[in-house]
């Protein structure tokens, strides 16, 4: 490793266009090949569509593909998508299952080798060199956050702090008693981080060696950014992962700032439109398509993630020619991501349905209050139970008690008279985002 | 010993107290006392009026929520010190006020209450012959 160059991986983060094509045709092959062989799932689908992996040429030919959705992932559950032996497998990570069955990631050795090489890749792009150490203030455990920042950050080199997430005030004293050059948090997190500093009258500038952030894993508009730029004094770039992938790694903000370099010798990256799955022209928002063109264990084929962004262009000044891709512009189904926890209406519906005191119609609204992230849920009262104030906030502690049991959030419950909650015609809008990101 | 009394869940939004009004209107019901109690989201209206039966079927059938209570309803001399004497016999005897609110009828002070304990009440009130309205003989002094 050249601590100078700006690259960790020159051969492939510097390849043209026509050279990526080339890999990706070759990666991709072998990978239609594994799946068709392997797994019974993507045997049968191209069987319905008849092709073979003959059909296979080149990467574009990825779009004569069938489509994964998560909720393949979960019809298969638990090892259906499995393209290797279970003793093949070193690593088993989980996404929640409170919207049905959970969905399964599985990895082999060079499946987690990999993994830790695009994230030290990342972090090798925005400056940082194995004499940096690096504090990871994420969830650890089965949220990928954890683990895989800290295989990344060990990849390169780095003095790795494994601090998870909470507990801010043992955070700032690790940050200065171990002398922490970057972190990496979700963004609310940082906010918070920055409150306790500020209480406990410790100046990031003066006080830390802090010189690098990377956030990620919630949706956070630039202005956000920006704001947590000149709270800490540092630069913050953004990180863009996901289980299905691996996890974080799969896109990065380079020193531009200017759009996230997704790793196109790993995946094949598309944009279509959510409803037609045809393909939008670049600069054109549309749902992130991935194919994975390294991974062993289950390698997916035109997995929609369900996120929505744009391509904002293929070449940059940090000589990267992998496609830059703007932030989350949001969601193509109705799953809500606050604070790094993925949650569904479906969920808030079930728990208010266990309130007899509760009518139908309900309305959760996101929003963004000094730089955290909130939900607020109204809900219509059936029928008035009693002239009691007391028993009426009774009624709203015990909703919040167990929505947070549920989304393991907190939300702000409000009660409000039946027939006050706008109805739209046909399909009810339970969700309105105010929050900035989306606006 | 007690009279009826509506209580009206009310968004704390422009509106919302003269639609429970208009109810009461168009049916010519009228209304002896009220009080909204609030909180930042919603209030409680509550209400004493004529026709309390009347007036809770018709804003059910709007579809706004409202409860039938009965609350206690002392009439008082108009001399300083009545209400803290009779409170005070409340209180030696160990009842709570949930709330309370007062209006004058026809130049007399009435105070309208609700306790923890209503049997309770009911005895403090008799033994010491307290000057009590019923539903009945609230629609006679009207």
């Amino acid at each position: 490793m050249d601590n100078n160059s700006p690259y960790l991986h020159p051969q492939y983060e510097t390849l043209s266009r026509e050279e990526i094509s080339q890999l990706q045709a070759e990666r991709l092959q072998q990978t239609v090949k594994r799946c068709y062989e392997n797994v019974p799932f993507y045997q049968q689908k191209f069987k319905e569509m008849g092709i073979t992996p003959d059909d296979i040429k080149t990467a574009a030919d990825v779009r004569k593909l069938p489509f994964t959705t998560k909720q393949d992932l979960r019809d298969t559950y638990p090892f259906g998508m499995a393209a290797v032996p279970l003793r093949d497998c070193v690593r088993l990570h989980s996404s929640s299952g409170t919207t049905g069955n959970p969905t399964v990631i599985l990895h082999t050795q060079k499946d987690l080798d990999e993994w830790a090489n695009q994230v030290a890749r990342n972090l090798w792009m925005v400056g940082l060199r194995p004499d940096d150490v690096f504090q990871n203030s994420s969830g650890y455990g089965m949220f990928t956050g954890g683990l895989g920042f800290q295989y990344g950050a060990e990849r390169l080199g780095m003095l790795t702090v494994p601090a998870a997430a909470g507990n801010s005030l043992r955070q700032i004293k690790f940050m200065k008693d171990f002398g922490t050059t970057a972190v990496h948090a979700v963004p609310s997190y940082v906010t918070r981080l920055y409150e306790v500093m500020q209480e406990q009258g410790v100046d990031p500038r003066r006080d830390t060696k802090l010189r690098v952030l990377a956030i990620g894993a919630e949706p956070h508009s630039e202005e956000q950014r920006q704001r947590i730029e000149q709270m800490m004094g540092v630069k913050a770039y953004n990180s863009f992962g996901m289980s299905e992938m691996c996890g974080p790694g799969v896109g990065f903000e380079c020193p531009e700032q200017n759009g996230l370099h997704f790793w196109e010798d790993y995946y094949i990256v598309e944009i279509v439109n959510p409803e037609t799955l045809e393909p939008v022209p670049d600069g054109e928002i549309g749902e992130l398509v991935l194919t994975t063109l390294c991974r062993e264990a289950m390698p997916l084929l035109r997995y929609r993630t369900r996120d929505l962004t744009r391509v904002l262009g293929h070449s940059c000044p940090c000589g990267r020619n992998h496609v830059r891709l703007d932030r989350m512009r949001g969601r193509s189904d109705d799953m809500m991501v606050l604070r790094g926890v993925n949650i569904f209406p479906i969920q808030i519906e079930k728990i208010l349905m266990t309130f007899p005191e509760l009518a139908n119609n309900y309305l959760i609204t996101l929003t963004t209050d000094d730089d955290n992230d909130n939900m607020t849920v109204e809900v219509e009262l059936a029928e008035m139970f009693t002239d009691d104030f007391g028993r009426l906030q009774k009624l709203n502690k015990d909703i919040t008690r167990a929505l947070k049991d549920e989304i393991l959030l907190t939300p702000r419950v409000k009660l409000v008279a039946k027939g006050t909650l706008p109805v739209s015609e046909g399909k009810a809008v339970r969700v309105v985002d105010k929050r900035k990101v989306y606006q | 010993m007690t009279i009826h009394q509506l209580s009206v869940f009310i968004e704390n939004k422009t509106g919302r107290l003269v639609k429970v009004l208009n109810v009461l209107k168009e049916a010519g019901i009228q209304i002896i006392a009220s009080t909204v109690s609030d909180t930042v989201e919603y209030g409680l209206y509550r209400i004493i009026c004529d026709k309390p039966t009347l007036a809770y079927t018709l804003l059910r059938e709007q579809g706004i929520g409202v409860t039938m209570n009965d609350v206690f309803a002392i009439q008082i001399s108009n001399t300083p010190g009545q209400a803290a004497d009779m409170f005070d016999l409340f209180s030696r005897n160990g009842i709570n006020i949930s709330y309370m609110y007062s209006f004058l009828l026809q130049g007399k002070g009435i105070i309208v209450f609700r306790t923890g304990d209503t049997d309770k009440t009911r005895e403090v009130i008799s033994l010491n012959k307290l000057n009590f309205i019923s539903e009945e003989n609230l629609n006679q002094v009207l």
